[in-house]
């Protein structure tokens, strides 16, 4: 294996730093590094939200798993999925949870010991759907791809905004996604409000 | 390029030339710029921030006809730094109790949130972060980043004034951006591109506050009550819950509360300036880039001038009464300017009445809306009338 400019003395090449293997495939350029520096941090928020005693820390550690997720669409040059998802995640869902947990719950900890009888037996059981999906995914093909450069001057968000609107594309579901959330806010005002 | 024409690339290219030249690598030498770039610009964005401090000061003891600090430096100029070493100088003091990694957070955040918006903010046409073509849901999106930081601040401070401040700051925030997402969707329509740099680009022309004034009455009524400043300063309500959310906060971390408020209100009244009112764009002068920056800032600096006057001048609004006007009155209007003006835009375009068509729209929606206010109005002074007679007559008993 040639390990060629990883680090940062003069004299780098002007190609990104790559990993290369005997038959000469590139393994890892920045994108992958910083993909997997992302994914690291996501799993790890993601860990500790379900881990964490402490409900509004678990609330706060989504709110940053979130955020991952829009650095992975920054990434992927889909910059108005990265805004939209930082907007209605964090901005409306994270602080709806984190209003409901703070005005519902008065104890705020979880107490006892975090683990069930056969804790063991989950454990494995995981492990080994883990096992099975990272093999099903290695032995894909593609998987040593790299991700092509988006066209120049494609314009994600016009071909987005058109897909929604057009008869023969998603117009439909679009309304009907629409009237399902009326559906659920009357719902709601109907059970919240107070019937005098 | 010359430096008059194109400053940043001209320095970037120069300062390339010289790395290249003590031998690193293009790539590493251009990320070495993008961050030199950031750095300039996130400390000129709070080197702008302690001179607004002065400017609130002064400004504030103008409108209560007062000089204001005059003692320390010319006209007072030096005040602010004596105010960054008060704070920094103070005691640190986290309350018993508090979630001392969330507490310590929030102020961070708050500041971030506000710098954040300084990556889209155009200050000339070859002067600016980055040209996102979806600036304005990032404007947005920035908000929704701030919200959260004052959602951290009162819940860690455990104590249940800064709960209350916090849950009110953000019932009012959340419930303010409806309107002001729609108010920005208008300059969205008009000019075909969420793109901040390209609305500023379309109103070399014409300005959209001519094509649309009833937009940018609504994103400034929205955009105040977004940053939190009077007349719906919840937060903040002394006479009510004391400080709010950052009651508990001392010396520096309610520095930066304080400091990103204020650069909060100025960066608001840069985008208000942007997007409705012609930006870095001044009767052909900002060809010249850096004299397109100073114009730029100026404008700014009115439109902060106009949110503090509208500050310093109204009683605080209830909050009930502020969630009213917010759903029962901006909202509908919001929606209903916004498909009037989407139509209208599409139908006037090819004519060439569109900028009177369009400015006669939103007088007409205008007038409408204070005919509907009015006969709403008059309804309920009647339906008080017939009340009266009832009360005076228990009165008497």
């Amino acid at each position: 294996m040639k390990l060629c400019g990883l680090s940062i003395l003069p004299g780098l090449s002007a190609k990104t730093s790559c990993i290369e293997n005997e038959i000469g495939i590139n393994l890892m350029t920045a994108t992958h590094i910083i993909f997997l520096i992302v994914a690291a941090l996501i799993l790890a928020s993601a860990l500790m939200v379900v881990t964490t005693r402490n409900l509004i820390h678990a609330a706060l550690w989504l709110v940053a798993a979130l955020f991952g997720v829009a650095v992975l669409y920054a990434i992927l040059d889909a910059s108005f999925m990265a805004v939209v998802q930082v907007v209605i995640y964090i901005g409306a869902i994270a602080i709806l949870f984190i209003f409901a947990v703070m005005l519902t719950r008065r104890e705020m900890r979880d107490r006892g010991s975090q683990l069930r009888k056969g804790w063991w037996l989950a454990a494995l059981l995981g492990l080994l759907v883990f096992a099975g999906l990272a093999f099903m995914l290695i032995a894909q093909p593609g998987i040593n791809r790299t991700v092509a450069d988006m066209p120049q001057g494609l314009d994600t968000v016009k071909l987005l905004g058109t897909a929604l609107v057009a008869p023969d594309a998603y117009m439909l579901p679009f309304e009907v996604a629409s009237v399902l959330l009326l559906a659920a806010l009357v719902g709601a005002v109907y059970i919240a409000v107070n019937k005098k | 390029m010359t430096f008059w024409s194109d400053p940043v690339n001209f320095i970037a290219a120069w300062l390339r030339g010289i790395l290249t030249g003590w031998g690193m690598g293009a790539a590493l030498s251009n990320v070495l710029l993008a961050f030199l770039g950031i750095i300039v610009l996130v400390v000129f964005a709070l080197v702008l921030d302690i001179f607004l401090v002065w400017v609130e000061r002064k400004v504030v003891a103008r409108f209560q006809d007062r000089i204001g600090p005059n003692r320390i430096g010319p006209f007072g100029l030096i005040q602010p730094f004596a105010d960054i070493i008060k704070l920094i100088i103070k005691e640190d003091i986290t309350p018993e109790g508090a979630d001392k990694v969330v507490y310590n957070i929030a102020p961070v955040l708050a500041a971030t949130a506000v710098i954040l918006l300084w990556a889209i903010l155009p200050l000339a046409s070859t002067i600016y972060g980055v040209d996102l073509n979806v600036a304005l849901l990032y404007l947005v999106a920035a908000g929704a980043l701030g919200t959260l930081a004052i959602i951290m601040g009162g819940w860690a401070s455990n104590n249940k004034y800064a709960l209350l401040g916090a849950f009110r700051m953000v019932a009012n925030m959340i419930s303010y951006e409806v309107p002001m997402v729609v108010a920005l969707l208008i300059p969205a329509i008009i000019t075909g591109t969420m793109s901040v740099k390209g609305i500023t680009e379309f109103q070399s022309g014409v300005w959209i506050v001519i094509l649309s004034p009833l937009a940018a009455v609504i994103f400034i009524i929205s955009a105040i009550a977004e940053l939190g400043r009077a007349p719906f300063d919840l937060n903040e309500a002394e006479s009510e819950i004391v400080a709010g959310f950052h009651i508990e906060y001392t010396g520096m971390k309610f520095g930066w509360f304080y400091a990103s408020e204020l650069l909060h209100s100025f960066t608001f009244g840069g985008f208000i300036a942007i997007l409705f009112f012609g930006g870095y764009n001044f009767f052909g002068l900002e060809k010249y880039p850096l004299l397109a920056a100073v114009i730029f800032l100026v404008k700014a600096l009115f439109f902060y001038w106009v949110i503090m006057w509208v500050k310093y001048s109204m009683p605080r609004i209830r909050i009930d009464h502020m969630l009213a006007f917010n759903w029962k009155f901006l909202t509908p209007l919001s929606l209903a300017l916004l498909i009037v003006t989407a139509l209208m835009d599409k139908l006037l375009a090819p004519t060439n009445f569109y900028v009177i068509g369009m400015f006669l729209t939103n007088v007409v929606i205008a007038w409408l809306t204070i005919e509907i206010l009015r006969a709403v109005g008059r309804k309920q002074k009647r339906i008080e009338e017939t009340l009266q007679p009832a009360a005076e007559a228990v009165a008497h008993h």
